[in-house]
């Protein structure tokens, strides 16, 4: 059990040794993940709520998202969860430059996320599908179609958020790995950065569904 | 480096695992758009969430290495997706028996409970008591 080598300078002071450390890294971010789903929660119920009272507008607006678009980036984000896991297994591995190549290509896939995400809003700006009272699109069935896009605009744009966060730290992960602050002893920044964006592409699972191909 | 090291020493997972279950998620998805353009009613919204639910175990077993590590974890994620069950199905309660409660079906809660009644008809005739929950000593 007891195989600290002296001090490693990655521990800190008021843990008593690395696994110390790197457990309460993680639990600290599972509490936190546990208030990211509390947080997205407030909008899946106020999706639901306003998915049971206006059925035929949720079926009738959902027809005018890109399907085929929403499936692309179901993908990309599910790959780059694959190489986000591949990044840490490299680095458990000691396998430097093979951590690197992962987490560019992690960055890359979500920055191909956001692309596809710009090219499907600006369409949907261009035509009014726009939330509230920004609405002018006249093509949809029903009283009150903006609510769908209220909904759609806000939880996509709080997951696209958190893609942006995500794609920060990964970028701060990639300088760090360079700098070679990271070994097989220690990695809990990468790891704890894979738990965040596991959680993103896990939202994103109920999301693509939820508006895409259900409405 | 001494693998046998106890719990100090991470759970390394195959390459093939990692592959396998980002394959097994794809499918999935093209499994759900598929299913999506066929109509089956009410049952879209269960099938799409059933396949939905089986993706995010896939991403949160393997990828968030919660099959392997420490239990605690795992259960600070069920607990989240509990509370926000909890929260979602009694919002619904609410929301969608909103109507119920309108004037004609509340008719017979009226006439079982005597509240109402004494609302309705206060013995003591004050102008502003009409809203209020009569005093009950006489």
């Amino acid at each position: 059990m007891d195989q600290t080598v002296g001090h490693p300078e990655f521990l800190q002071h008021h843990f008593s040794d690395v696994e110390q450390q790197r457990e309460s890294a993680k639990l600290g971010m599972w509490i936190f993940l546990l208030t990211e789903v509390l947080l997205f929660g407030g909008l899946f119920c106020a999706y639901s709520i306003y998915r049971s009272w206006n059925p035929e507008i949720f079926h009738n607006a959902h027809r005018f998202l890109d399907v085929y678009l929403g499936t692309l980036n179901t993908v990309v984000l599910i790959v780059s969860s694959v190489t986000m896991a591949l990044a840490i297994r490299s680095m458990q591995l000691d396998r430097k430059k093979q951590t690197l190549i992962f987490l560019i290509v992690t960055l890359a896939l979500a920055a191909a996320f956001l692309v596809v995400k710009y090219f499907e809003y600006s369409h949907k700006f261009h035509l009014g599908q726009l939330p509230g009272k920004f609405y002018t699109f006249t093509g949809i069935e029903g009283t009150n179609p903006h609510i769908f896009f209220s909904v759609y605009f806000l939880m996509t744009g709080l997951h696209g958020i958190h893609v942006i966060g995500g794609m920060a730290v990964i970028t701060w992960l990639i300088f760090k790995t360079r700098g070679r602050t990271f070994s097989s002893q220690y990695y809990t920044p990468i790891e704890m950065t894979g738990l965040y964006w596991h959680l993103v592409d896990l939202i994103w699972i109920f999301l693509f569904p939820l508006f895409y191909l259900v409405g | 480096m001494n693998k046998e090291a106890t719990h100090t020493v991470p759970h390394i997972l195959p390459m093939k695992l990692y592959l396998g279950v980002g394959a097994a998620l794809i499918v999935l998805t093209a499994i759900t758009v598929t299913v999506s353009f066929f109509n089956f009613g009410p049952y879209n919204l269960v099938v799409a969430m059933l396949v939905a639910a089986t993706k995010a175990s896939l991403v949160a077993l393997f990828f968030m290495h919660l099959k392997y590590d420490n239990k605690i974890y795992l259960v600070i994620f069920l607990t989240s997706v509990v509370f926000l069950a909890v929260f979602i199905v009694l919002t619904m309660f609410d929301t969608l028996r909103r109507d119920d409660i309108d004037e004609l079906k509340a008719e017979p809660i009226r006439r079982e409970a005597i509240i109402y009644d004494s609302v309705q008809a206060p013995k003591h005739d004050t102008a502003d008591s009409t809203f209020k929950v009569p005093d009950t000593t006489e």
